[in-house]
């Protein structure tokens, strides 16, 4: 033990000679150790972002969603009104049919603008039932949440999303106030808690941004603007006639949730078998596909980052071989004074060890700032994009906003035992050629 | 008087593919302890092949060759290294000092590769200093070789080749790198290290310096042509040795 230190410490010695040398030797594992980090930790985050979103969904929810049809594939023309989604009926249908759904939340969702006074905003206006609040996790700020009773009443009343009210009521109370949407003014009755947009989770699901938001009874909706609205976009019209937009189905237990979402599927594909308007989607499948993804993830990003290792064991490999040649003669000295040829492999395996392993240790310094030089780049990707209304950047931006790298205590450990063992691989050859010299002729090297 | 080393028959081959070279032809010759023998020839006779037999740096390919009692003349690399380590101490022409180690460091080189590993104790540390100081190097134990001249350099070699208590001394062309004062300097430490009862075996051309050896060994063609005794100190080198040390 004793002895393994002083090589270690005569290793040092040598290292210290040539600091730049060592350093910039050092480097290449340096990078690669941070990589290694750096690629998990940015596996592992996007992998809990995942499951997290997942979650936010509820593993015991089924969701089902209407979908507009692909081009074309549809029965209408341009001037026809373009009918696709879930029906009410299917609601009722499932509703009633299949018992294991203890809850179920329809919600009916399009895009229009807000007004209040000259100000406006173009907002997700959401019809809902009173549950939709637990379902989705939503907080109020103040006031309260859509009721039951205002469903009974058909209420002109709405609750505001936090950047709603921020934008048309700077600086003002929103509560007792109404906005419009339409022709229809609804009194806000309360407002929602700021809340970060989700990003979409393996296309199946947008991201969603609830601080955009105007909830109001699904029955109001219904009653006020009924099923049908007209798009315009780009100077041509049409007209869509969607009942519901989505229904969140909830199970007791998660393991009525496969077969309850097979069910529900069955009885969809009756009424909408060749119309591919609708798509179920069951959060708790996608956690699983999730998992997978992850260890996809971990594996292609780990290989890469040991690609960059072996470059750097390689880079050692080459200045050990250049130093074995320029130190012949000391080798031919130890040689002669009594070395054995296992002390002089020692040495210089030693020598890439502590190499390789105080690179290894830069590494994992360097790996344990990973969020920090995440939340860096982050900053920096910000700023650059001017124009955060683009859609692909603000979508990066969406991405990247909920995306925490996650350095787990595991992978420091796996990326600075690759590093000394690359080390000590690669130092296996140069090291076995120092012992091989043969003593006089390494004596007589100039 | 006893025998320190004894060559029986010794032979050394070199196999060079077309060429078989015999480098050493039967050698058979005795050395005692305590003396100072020079072994001369010119430039392929087998001095320098001798040498590195003695030293345990090479095996001979047929004869014996007894070191301190011990057949060392079979021996694997490994116990090679140790017989090196334990019994033999090495004066090179061009000092061969570690470049990266202080003087007192490169005197205890040796030390690290003594059997079983020891780590250097302070008895180890007085006994290098007590060697430099010898030397006349107790006020340089921190210089670097490159720091020093040629010969405080090769003086560090001498404190270093002592520092394991040999055997015998191996000396290759000990002052060959040196000025004539220097030189002097040199052939005055290993005097008073033979006359400390110490076996020096010296390679070397020059024949002013062999002169001052007890013995001669004149080789020729890999054998011993003939071998010459008595030792003529010039006066300066006796000299110094008297008030030196």
């Amino acid at each position: 033990m004793l002895r393994l230190l002083r090589t270690i410490q005569l290793g040092l010695k040598n290292l210290l000679l040539h600091k730049l040398r060592s350093l910039l030797t050092m480097l290449g594992i340096v990078f690669g150790v941070f990589s290694v980090i750096a690629m998990l930790a940015i596996g592992e985050g996007a992998s809990r972002q995942a499951q997290q979103q997942v979650l936010e969904l509820g593993a015991t929810n089924i969701i089902v969603i209407s979908q507009k049809p692909a081009e074309g594939s549809g029965n209408g023309t341009n001037s026809e009104v373009l009918q696709y989604g879930i029906l009410r009926d299917d609601f009722r249908r499932i509703r009633q049919t299949v018992n294991t759904i203890i809850d179920a939340t329809p919600i009916r969702e399009f895009s229009q603008p807000a007004r209040y006074l000259h100000r406006n905003m173009d907002v997700r206006l959401v019809g809902c039932t009173s549950n939709y609040f637990d379902v989705n996790h939503l907080n109020m700020q103040t006031g309260r949440f859509i009721s039951e009773r205002d469903q009974e009443d058909t209420a002109n009343v709405c609750v505001i999303g936090h950047e709603v009210a921020e934008t048309l009521f700077p600086g003002e109370e929103p509560r007792g106030k109404a906005i419009r949407i339409g022709d229809v003014f609804y009194s806000i009755v309360g407002i929602t808690a700021h809340r970060t947009a989700s990003a979409a989770i393996g296309g199946s699901l947008s991201g969603q941004d609830y601080d955009k938001d105007v909830y109001i009874p699904l029955e109001t909706l219904r009653a006020r603007l009924g099923d049908e609205i007209m798009i315009i976009s780009s100077g041509s019209r049409s007209s869509e006639k969607v009942e519901l937009s989505q229904i969140t189905f909830r199970v007791a237990d998660a393991k009525d949730v496969v077969p309850t979402a097979n069910v529900i599927r069955e009885t969809l594909s009756r009424y909408h078998a060749d119309k591919n308007d609708v798509d179920l989607i069951v959060p708790l499948e996608l956690l699983k596909q999730a998992e997978q993804l992850k260890w996809i993830f971990n594996v292609v990003l780990g290989a890469i980052a040991l690609i960059s290792l072996i470059v750097g064991g390689i880079g050692i490999m080459n200045i050990m071989l250049a130093t074995v040649t320029e130190r012949t003669r000391e080798i031919g000295i130890r040689r002669a004074l009594g070395a054995k040829r296992g002390d002089i492999t020692e040495q210089f395996l030693t020598e890439t060890s502590v190499l390789a392993g105080s690179g290894g240790l830069m590494g994992v310094a360097l790996g344990l700032m990973t969020p920090l030089a995440f939340s860096l780049i982050r900053w920096f990707a910000k700023q650059a994009i001017l124009d955060p209304s683009q859609q692909s950047a603000s979508k990066m931006v969406q991405m990247f906003d909920g995306l925490e790298p996650v350095v787990s205590w595991w992978s420091l450990a796996v990326a600075f035992g690759i590093s000394v063992s690359i080390g000590i691989l690669f130092g296996i050859y140069p090291a076995r050629a120092a012992a091989k010299l043969d003593p006089i002729e390494a004596l007589r090297h100039e | 008087m006893n025998i320190v080393a004894e060559l029986i028959k010794l032979e050394k081959h070199y196999d060079l593919g077309a060429v078989l070279v015999k480098a050493q032809r039967g050698v058979k010759t005795q050395f005692a302890e305590g003396d100072f023998i020079a072994i001369m020839g010119a430039s392929g006779s087998g001095k320098s092949t001798m040498l590195n037999l003695l030293g345990g740096l090479d095996r001979p390919t047929l004869g014996k060759y007894y070191l301190g009692g011990e057949d060392v003349s079979q021996l694997d690399d490994d116990e090679l290294s140790r017989i090196r380590n334990e019994r033999i101490g090495f004066i090179f022409q061009s000092y061969n000092l570690i470049p990266q180690y202080t003087v007192l460091e490169n005197i205890e080189v040796p030390l690290h590769y003594r059997p079983g590993y020891p780590a250097i104790s302070a008895a180890d540390r007085k006994r290098s200093e007590e060697l430099a100081s010898r030397v006349g190097l107790a006020d340089r134990l921190d210089h670097r070789p490159t720091q020093l001249s040629g010969g405080q350099q090769q003086r560090v070699a001498i404190a270093r080749a002592l520092v394991n208590d040999p055997d015998i001394i191996l000396a290759d062309e000990p002052t060959g790198n040196l000025d004539s004062t220097t030189e002097e300097e040199i052939m005055r430490l290993l005097h008073e290290l033979n006359r400390e009862g110490r076996t020096i075996i010296m390679v070397t051309h020059e024949p002013a310096v062999a002169l001052q050896a007890r013995r001669r060994i004149i080789m020729k063609d890999g054998v011993i042509e003939r071998e010459e005794f008595g030792q003529q100190i010039p006066d300066e080198v006796a000299a110094g040795a008297a008030t030196t040390f």
